[in-house]
Formats: structure tokens, sequence, C-alpha cells
């Protein structure tokens, strides 16, 4: 088998290998410091037992899943008030009960949300309406 | 494998049953707590409906009074744009020719000169906004009338704007945070630009147990809010003693605010 002008076709494959792969090269050795949501929050602090509204693990994985099912039963079909399976019961809202021991966006929300590649406060663009906690900064 | 027809259906039946057997365990599986209720202390009723009695908010109201207009765009985050033609409103004023077209002669516009007259969203029976809304944003709540909008699914066409016949919504042209002149209501969302918004007759607050930010500020009861559906709510008694008129009868929308004139 013959490559016509196989110089010239080689040079320009190493050369877009090398373009292609520059984002890999540009962050090599550079380690990412991984996402550490602050838990602190004064309201965190003096609950007995720290338990959020679904379990730890289906909380981190499905809380986009919670929250839209959260905003069908407030908006659509007027139910608020939310009953976990140990029985215990939320009003279902984003600003007010979420944020409410969560009172830390920049530390909590942000700081995964940056390191997964969403855009800071834009995605997702939950607080383009609702009005984030103020935070002593 | 050679298998015979016979064998291969008796097969493919055991699997089918199987594939059944996942749908039964989810069922059985389920804890039978309800994920969703409704808020025990929350107003209910089944057909919400306002009455405006205007002789008290002109008689006994003072000159110039703003409170339930006030409240309400202080519960709700509503912006004070500035300009007429951005402007955002829930529950305003106007003139008795405008809010009653059709109704007026050159004898009763003259008495009624310079008389506000209070104007909302009138959650009609049957809403042209919901009809025209091709992302069903806006909706007829089925179990007690209250037109909603739901601003996550609004795309800001504004056809429920062309439809209504009583201005009731307005458009967010631009962004209303630094527009919001009260100070910012920290437990009810604030709208952001290409939304459509409107009153939603205090859908929050009556989930509370609280009734319509406007009914409570104003001082001397000239807004009354109940359920139509209970012959013994506030509502019907004055619907049953007094006069009352609509806004625009002749469209077919069947308001469900009221005026006693």
């Amino acid at each position: 088998m013959k490559i016509y002008d196989a110089r010239y076709v080689l040079i320009g494959l190493a050369i877009f290998v090398g373009l292609f792969t520059i984002p890999f090269w540009y962050n090599m050795g550079r380690a990412v410091p991984p996402p550490d949501p602050k838990l602190d929050t004064p309201v965190i602090q003096q609950m007995a037992v720290k338990q959020c509204v679904l379990p730890l693990a289906e909380i981190r994985t499905g809380h986009m899943q919670l929250l839209n099912d959260w905003r069908t039963w407030v908006v659509r079909d007027g139910l608020r008030t939310y009953v976990a399976a140990d029985g215990k019961t939320y009003n279902m809202s984003l600003q007010n009960t979420c944020m409410d021991c969560h009172s830390n966006k920049t530390q909590f929300c942000d700081q995964c949300h940056i390191y997964a590649g969403l855009e800071a406060g834009t995605v997702p663009y939950c607080w383009t309406c609702h009005i984030a906690p103020k935070e002593n900064q | 494998m050679e298998t015979s027809r016979r064998n291969f259906l008796k097969i493919s039946g055991v699997c089918a049953l199987g594939l059944t057997a996942l749908p039964v365990a989810d069922v059985f599986g389920e804890s039978d707590l309800p994920k969703a209720i409704k808020n025990p202390q929350a107003l209910t009723g089944q057909h919400w409906a306002m009455v405006v009695d205007m002789k008290k908010c002109w008689e006994k109201g003072k000159e110039g009074c703003k409170d339930c207009i006030l409240a309400c765009h202080a519960v709700h985050n509503v912006p004070d744009i500035g300009s007429i033609k951005e402007e955002i409103k829930w529950i305003w004023t106007n003139h008795y020719e405008n809010v009653f077209p059709g109704q007026e002669n050159e004898y009763n516009v003259k008495n009624l000169e310079g008389r506000p007259f209070i104007a909302l969203c009138n959650h009609c029976t049957n809403p042209p906004c919901v009809r025209v809304c091709p992302t069903q944003a806006t909706f007829k709540r089925p179990e007690d009338g209250i037109v909603m909008m739901d601003f996550h699914r609004c795309i800001g066409c504004r056809y429920c704007m062309a439809g209504c016949p009583y201005g009731a919504r307005s458009f967010n042209w631009r962004d209303p945070r630094p527009f919001i002149k009260t100070e910012l209501n920290m437990r009810f969302p604030t709208r952001e630009r290409g939304v459509v918004e409107k009153c939603n007759f205090c859908a929050e607050r009556l989930a509370e147990g609280l009734l319509p930010a406007c009914v409570e500020a104003c001082k001397v009861g000239a807004l009354s809010f109940g359920d139509l559906a209970d012959p013994n709510s506030v509502v019907r008694k004055l619907l049953a003693s007094h006069f009352t008129m609509r806004r625009k009868p002749e469209l077919g929308t069947q308001p469900n605010v009221y005026y006693i004139v």
C-alpha cells in the first residue's frame, strides 16, 4: 500500500491530533480540587439528627428529580406538603425549605455544579426567579 | 439446538409472564405513604371568587388609598418599571369606562368621574388565556378554579395577553429584579425576563390558610373572598343581598370577580 504525499498527510495528521488533544495537554498534571459542599450552616448544626428529605445517596444522585417532582406537585397539582419515607412532613419549596437548611448556596450548590462544569449561576437556572439566601460574605 | 414449535411457545409464554412480575413487585414493594399531600391548614374551596364593593371603597376608604395594590405587589415581588408600556401589575385601578366598556352613558360617566375601580385577574370560569397557551403554562386548577401560571413553562409568546380581554397580564420585557422597589419578600420568588405574570388569587397564601393579601390589607373590608360553591360563604351572601356586575359579560368568559357599584 502506498500513501500519496505521505509526508504531508502524516504531518497534517500529527498536527490535527495535537490540536484535538490540546485540552488534555493543557490540564495535564493539574489536579482539580474535588467539590467540597459545606454542611456547616447554623440551622444544620442545631439539628439533633442531621437528616435531609431523602437519604444521602438518594438526594445526592436524585435531587434534580426530586425538585422536578416537587415543582409538579406544588405548581400543577396544588399539593404542598411532602411526606418523607420516615413519615416526616416538609413544605415543598426550594427557596424556603431547601435553602432554610442549606443557606450557603455558594458553599453548597455551586461547589458541585461548578465542578461538574455547569456555568455558575446560569445552569441550572433556578436563581433567575427563586431568591438565593443572603450569605454573610 | 432444536426445539418444537410447541416448546418455543411454552417458553415464550413463561417469559411473557415473567415480564409482568416487575410492575407487580413495584406496586407491592412501594411504601403506603402518600408522597405529596395538601397542606392540612390550607383554605379549601371548589370555586374561589371575589366580590369588590366599590361603594365601601369610595365611601369609607381614604382618598387615593392603594393599600390592596401595595400589599399585593410587595408580597409577590412585583416590580415598578416606571413606564406605562412595560408596566407590570397584578391588581390596579382604572376608570369606569375602561373597566365596564359599553355600560357607560354620559350621566353615569360624569357621576363616576375620578372614581377608581379596582381591577385584577377575573379567574374566569371559561378563561381564554388558558385556551390559547401553547405550553399549558397557564392552566385552570380543576379543584378550585384558580387560573394559575407555571412560570417554569412560560415561553413568553404572549398569546395569553392577546387572549385576555381584561388586560390582566403583564410581560417582563427586562429582568424585573432591579425594579423591585419594595423590600424583597424572601419567601416568594421573583420572575425573570421573558415570562408573563398576573394575579394568582394568592394560591401560596391559601395553601397556608391565609386570605389573599389584598383582602387582608383592605381596612374597610371592600374586598371579600370566598367559595361560590358554599352557600354560606361571604361571597355568596354578598351576591344574594346586592346587585352585582361583572366585567364584559357579553364575552362569555364567566368572570369570578363581582362588583358592587
